[in-house]
């Protein structure tokens, strides 16, 4: 199965689209738009805009019947989530919706539909064709999650074990006495991180669950918006957003120009009881180190030292990873298989230098691991270069999900438009 | 949408306000740069604001969606200028909401600032990005301190 002929890539896609018709869905006539929906793609690829939804659209779910799911960040219209059907080309419509709570996340595993608030987590009966049997019957999975004003989007993602991983991201920016305020220093024993600043488990089938039956998974974590499970190593992988304004707090230890290089963005694989350091120490990816945060003590060059894990990988500084897919299709080629998506959002923090981000990211894998150097994989949300350096992007890619077929699907919260990626379709 | 437009007409406004600041005399009550004091601290409060306030509200004002409000003909730039010196000083923790859209994260208190400064960067930010406004003056912005609990 692993090893591949040109034969076999061309079989593929016929054999899940025959597939596909028995299943009574068809995707074998997914047509790109002549322009792949404004997007860069590598060749041979093409894109469509699936829906323009005109909400906040966050997380995204497919189930395996190929109704979409959409959460979106405020409600709209009395919905918070949004179904969609596709038509044969990939076109879709939004044909309902239920849920009268914003949020972010959004997940479908075995036979039910997760879904978010910035305070909850609920859950949904899917039917043999993967619609919502009861859409005003949530069940209210967990309650009670902090959330204060900033960082507030819980993101969520099951293993294969029952059990459900909720980020709660720390409501500061690097815990200090006054947030984000010059010179300002941080507190001892960041007291956030008892309810916040980390990743919370809970069980995937049981209603009202709370901090207390919750398990503090894994922290010093500031916020994490992507997070996916492994199914190579059975491992959660989050992607963290690292911390702000190095310059802005501490301009005598920082220039602009640093301070819009670091730290890093990083991707964490994570075990139980594992700690990333937030908010003692930043990760510099020019000195590949963990470095004491000026709020503690740092001065840019000192170590952090304690029992603090290593980021698996690390990109570009604040370009905010909203986003984390590892694709299992086999629509794409080969070296995409098992491999990370990675949806970045776009930068703010970098002004007054150039923005950066507004992009999806192909980080490969091996035996689970990255592997080897991320690349762009889709480009041009923003609509052009001025838009990516200015911060004033057409679209915002924030949620990723893969469809049946191994479409991939993009969510951009700022206009709503909702994108299909798909490999070696007819124009 | 409505932010492009504006954002536009901005450009256009700012444009035309520079032209005319430079090639005509000034429309009364208009601050231009005929006025030597006026001008000398909206070249300060422009510095002011990229060393401070630019991470957040960005270069042209616009803010961040979600997250830090714009600075573009808002009633908080437009209106009362105690108001505003408060906002800077003391910062501001309180949900608001601008053109629809709502902003929950908190502006940290700038109170560092020297009253000269903050009077530079609130004149600047009254008189950029597409406002008209008075200047703020380095006695109301020192009267609004003696407010704020030591
Ligand atoms: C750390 C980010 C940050 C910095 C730095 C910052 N602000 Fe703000 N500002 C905010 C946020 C967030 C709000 C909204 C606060 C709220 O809703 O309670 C805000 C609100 C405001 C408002 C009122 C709302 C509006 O948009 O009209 C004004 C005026 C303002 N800021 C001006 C300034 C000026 C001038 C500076 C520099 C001296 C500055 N800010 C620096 C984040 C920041």
């Amino acid at each position: 199965m692993l090893s591949f002929s040109p034969r076999y890539l061309l079989a593929a896609p016929v054999l899940a689209g025959s597939l596909a018709l028995l299943a009574g869905q068809s995707h074998v006539s997914v047509a790109p738009d002549p322009d792949n929906a404004g997007l860069k793609l590598p060749a041979g690829f093409g894109a469509l805009k699936v829906a323009e939804t005109g909400g906040k659209a966050r997380h995204l779910a497919v189930t395996p019947q190929g109704v979409i799911y959409v959460k979106l960040n405020r409600v709209k219209d009395g919905k918070g989530i949004l179904v969609l059907h596709s038509q044969p080309t990939g076109k879709a419509t939004v044909t309902g919706g239920f849920g009268d709570y914003g949020g972010t996340g959004m997940y479908v595993k075995n036979g039910y539909l997760y879904a978010s608030s910035d305070h909850a987590v609920y859950r949904y009966k899917l039917d043999a064709k993967g619609e919502v049997e009861a859409p005003g019957k949530g069940e209210l999975l967990v309650r009670g999650l902090k959330m204060n004003n900033q960082h507030e989007s819980k993101s969520i993602v099951l293993d294969n074990a029952d059990n459900l991983y909720v980020n709660i991201g720390a409501y500061a920016n690097a815990c200090q006495e006054q947030d984000r305020t010059r010179g300002s220093k941080g507190i001892p024993n960041c007291p956030i991180l008892d309810s916040a600043g980390g990743i919370w488990q809970f069980k995937a089938n049981q209603v009202n669950q709370t901090y207390k039956t919750g398990t503090r998974y894994a922290t010093g974590l500031r916020n994490v918006v992507g997070l996916d499970w492994n199914q190579q190593d059975n491992q959660l992988f989050v992607m963290q957003h690292g911390r702000d304004q190095l310059h802005d707090n501490w301009p005598a230890l920082y220039t602009d120009q640093q301070s819009a290089q670091l730290p890093a963005e990083c991707m964490y694989a994570l075990k139980q009881g594992d700690n990333a350091g937030w908010p003692y120490l930043y990760y510099d990816p020019q000195q590949k180190k963990k470095i004491l945060g000026p709020e503690y003590g740092g001065d840019g060059k000192k170590e952090a030292t304690g029992n603090y894990i290593d980021p698996a990988a690390a990109y570009p500084a604040h370009m905010a990873p909203n986003g984390l897919l590892f694709y299992t299709g086999t629509m794409f080629p080969a070296k995409y298989r098992n491999g990370a998506f990675i949806a970045f959002h776009g930068s703010w923090n970098r002004a007054p230098e150039p923005q950066a981000g507004y992009y999806v990211v192909f980080q490969p894998f091996k035996d689970g691991k990255p592997s080897g150097q991320w690349e762009v994989f889709a480009d041009n949300f923003a609509g052009s270069a001025a838009k990516v350096a200015s911060g004033r992007a057409d679209h915002r890619p924030c949620g990723l999900a893969q469809g049946p077929d191994g479409s991939l699907y993009v969510s951009d919260d700022s206009k709503g438009t909702i994108y299909r990626i798909v490999y070696n379709a007819k124009k | 949408m409505t932010f492009r437009l504006a954002f536009l007409a901005l450009a256009l406004a700012g444009g035309a306000y520079s032209l005319q600041a430079q090639h005509r005399p000034a429309p009364k009550k208009t601050p231009t740069k005929a006025d030597p004091a006026l001008a000398a601290s909206l070249t300060r409060g422009a510095v002011v604001y990229k060393n401070v306030c630019i991470t957040c509200h960005q270069a042209d004002g616009g803010g961040v969606p979600n997250m830090n409000p714009p600075l573009i003909k808002t009633q908080y730039v437009l209106g009362d200028k105690a108001r505003l010196a408060h906002i800077v000083l003391a910062g501001l923790a309180e949900p608001i909401e601008i053109d629809g859209d709502e902003y929950k994260q908190h502006m940290p208190a700038q109170a560092y600032l020297t009253d000269q400064q903050v009077a530079d960067v609130l004149t600047y930010v009254r008189n950029s990005f597409g406002n008209k406004a008075s200047a703020v003056q380095v006695a109301e912005v020192k009267a609004v301190r003696a407010t704020l609990p030591k």
